[in-house]
């Protein structure tokens, strides 16, 4: 049988498929005398979650907590304000995935450089940069890299390709972050500011996406190490329920293991030739800073200093200020992306902040959770 | 005739007037635009309903159709979704120097190909051409006069239990042109629904259904309509998300893109709300024209102003009105 595209989608999305899981799980958590609070930790798990309408198929002692992994929400000011004030810059164009045009930083958002005379492309994949730099050989094309473990093999695809054909005229803003280095931080806080939320998180759902490239084996050491169990999961409504009921399971049947939902694209090692592409090109920063989180020991990547050449942060050093810039003091975004607080329980959510006008960071992404709550509505029955 | 458009061809002089008579009267021609006054004297007998708007539409062909037809579509299509016949039309044309005359005609082809179709004329009409770069390629403005034959279309007057149907499968326009957009690099068999619907209008109005209210679902998409029909009849429009007809070409775009297809713009698509007693007549009418018409949402009181999609598997959501700049998802 030829493949399809709608095969990828359509029996993922069955109504009876779903309900069976419903049922399955119901069962399941009746025999648990407790409450299981499920972190996704992915923001495109969140979005799936909400625009399907799965709460309202899950039983009341089944919880999801909704996690930190939107890479644009988690992205501090002061760095989105490295974005615009490179925009601004006479020579230069700059380059970036979807939503991240839209964050406002202390200057405004990259939207509104543009309405000011900058140069801000936003693209499908980081390769169309390789053809704005070619087209435009005057300017300084800067490619500003966002994400987590899923688009940080396209950067380094680019960078290969840069350095392979000699391109003079890119280069590279990164705030590439990765998964479970947060994860950690947020059953176990490091950070003597932030409190440790241990017993809020009871397992985790693990983006299959994040898995297809790095593996199932990142998050290894959740459940023997921090009691957690994790299932790496799929986004379509029926590879979510399933997950669901995977972990359920897990807690009936007093196991606490690593497994696999999505076994149809993830292994446990993942996809070794981009894995040995990242690794050749970035290394680890010892702290990056999250938007709502604070500083998070090894959870972002940067060029290795060999391609220092090459990183847009070390080139325009003089324009690029570094002090931190807090978020404004209603917003609750900080708790919401350590899963402490749901959206509704911030007193500006869908007043004082709504999609168009985002005060905080978890409402400026489609991915975000505010913007999930807002946009869908949370319509429990 | 030269074949690219030059400045001088906008200058008001003989070279404009070779173009006007070559392009525009040679595809255009009837007796009210022949005599080339200042400006058009119409007859009238009955109310009339006018609209206007422009067409920047980049690319300039595509799948199913070109600027030319929709500038005549969009137009001719606002006055029917007030229950108006077209009958006269004004067209003016902003050229940048040095465009293909070879594609201006065929542009004016299609222009002249869909009057027909809605049984309107060109009265009158104005040409520029302006330096290369202050505009992209062509733009055109048509403003339409119509002869209103069916009163009380109003996004005011839905009330509790109506039906909601929409005239085809929905955003074939948006997805077609986002795939034909540089830098995407979709290889698909989609074809805009750019249409002339005063066909498809006359034939309920013919049938005597009561049509409470009629849209035309272009940007924003279907979702845009029925979010502006809910907060303006204070109502809750209910969607059975499962009869929403969409083609796997869209449906696969939007799952690569992030996009619904309820938010992508449609061209030849319209949006109709009917009492309950005429639903399957209404039906069955706008099915002669396109088999994939379906009924789609009913109106509740449940949580008025807002619309609700209703998944098979038993859960509700809203469907909010797409804002901003459609953007792809990051991962």
């Amino acid at each position: 049988m030829e493949l399809e595209l709608k095969n990828l989608y359509d029996d993922f999305r069955d109504g009876d498929t779903l309900k069976a899981f419903a049922k399955i799980i119901a069962q399941d958590a009746a025999k648990l005398d407790r409450d299981i609070n499920i972190m996704e930790v992915c923001g495109g798990h969140t979005h799936s979650i909400m625009k399907f309408g799965l709460p309202q198929l899950l039983p009341k002692n089944i919880n999801f907590i909704h996690g930190p992994g939107c890479p644009v929400c988690i992205m501090p000011k002061e760095r989105i304000d490295h974005a615009y004030i490179l925009a601004m810059q006479e020579d230069v164009i700059l380059v970036t995935l979807g939503d991240m045009i839209k964050v406002p930083g202390s200057h405004g958002s990259l939207q509104q450089a543009r309405s000011k005379g900058a140069d801000v492309r936003f693209v499908y994949s980081p390769m169309e940069t390789l053809k704005i730099a070619q087209e435009n050989p005057d300017k300084k094309v800067i490619f500003f890299a966002i994400g987590f473990e899923t688009t940080t093999p396209m950067t380094a695809v680019l960078v290969d390709q840069v350095l392979k054909n000699n391109i003079t005229n890119i280069l590279f803003h990164i705030n590439h972050v990765t998964v479970p280095e947060v994860m950690k931080e947020l059953i176990d806080s490091r950070d003597e500011h932030v409190d440790s939320y241990n017993n809020q998180i009871d397992a985790f759902l693990g983006p299959s996406h994040v898995s297809v490239i790095a593996g199932a084996k990142i998050y290894e050491e959740f459940p023997t190490k921090y009691n957690r169990p994790v299932v790496v999961s799929g986004f379509e409504p029926v590879d979510v329920m399933e997950g669901i009921s995977m972990i359920v399971k897990q807690f009936v049947e007093n196991r606490c293991e690593l497994e696999i939902q999505y076994k149809r694209v993830v292994s446990y090692e993942g996809n070794l030739n981009s894995q040995a592409l990242i690794n050749k090109y970035f290394d680890k920063v010892s702290l990056f800073r999250w938007r709502g989180l604070g500083n998070v020991p090894d959870s972002g990547l940067k060029l290795k200093d060999e391609y220092k050449h090459l990183d847009a942060e070390v080139v325009y050093k003089d324009i690029l200020p570094l002090d931190e810039i807090e978020d404004h003091k209603l917003c609750i975004c900080g708790d919401i992306l350590r899963g402490i607080a749901k959206p509704p329980e911030c007193t500006i959510f869908g007043t004082a902040c709504k999609p168009n006008s985002p005060v905080g960071s978890c409402m400026v992404s489609s991915e975000g959770a505010c913007a999930a709550y807002y946009k869908y509505g949370n319509l429990l029955s | 005739m030269e074949k690219n458009i030059t400045l001088a061809m906008g200058n008001g002089g003989a070279e404009n007037n070779t173009l006007i008579t070559e392009v525009f009267y040679k595809a255009f021609k009837n007796d009210i635009l022949s005599q080339s006054e200042d400006a058009a004297v119409l007859d009238t007998s009955s109310k009339i309903a006018m609209t206007t708007d422009s067409f920047t539409v980049s690319p300039l062909f595509f799948a199913g159709g070109d600027i030319g037809k929709l500038s005549i579509c969009g137009t001719c299509n606002d006055l029917a979704m007030m229950g108006a016949k077209p009958k006269y039309l004004t067209c003016s044309v902003i050229i940048e120097e040095g465009f293909s005359t070879r594609e201006l005609e065929k542009i004016v082809r299609s222009m002249k190909k869909e009057l027909a179709i809605n049984d309107a004329i060109i009265v009158s009409g104005d040409t520029k051409v302006v330096p290369k770069g202050s505009v992209d390629k062509i733009f055109i403005n048509t403003t339409g006069v119509g002869e209103v034959v069916y009163s009380g279309i109003s996004s005011h007057n839905l009330k509790e239990g109506m039906s909601i149907l929409v005239s085809r499968d929905i955003g074939a326009h948006g997805a077609t042109i986002f795939a034909a957009r540089e830098g995407i690099g979709f290889e698909t068999t989609l074809q805009t629904d750019c249409a002339s619907l005063y066909p498809q209008v006359k034939a309920l109005i013919d049938n005597d259904i009561e049509i409470v209210a009629l849209r035309d679902a272009t940007r924003g998409g279907v979702a845009a309509v029925l979010n502006e029909w809910a907060k303006a009849s204070d109502v809750c429009i209910e969607v059975d998300e499962a009869s929403i007809p969409i083609q796997e070409a869209v449906q696969g775009i939007c799952e690569l893109l992030g996009f619904e297809a309820l938010s992508l713009a449609n061209e030849g698509t319209f949006v109709l709300a009917v009492p309950k007693k005429d639903e399957q007549k209404a039906l069955q009418i706008l099915q002669q024209t396109n088999n994939t018409a379906a009924i789609i949402a009913t109106t509740t009181h449940s949580h008025n102003t807002k619309v609700i999609l209703n998944s098979s598997w038993g859960t509700k959501r809203f469907l909010d009105l797409p804002s901003g700049e459609l953007l792809p998802r990051i991962c």
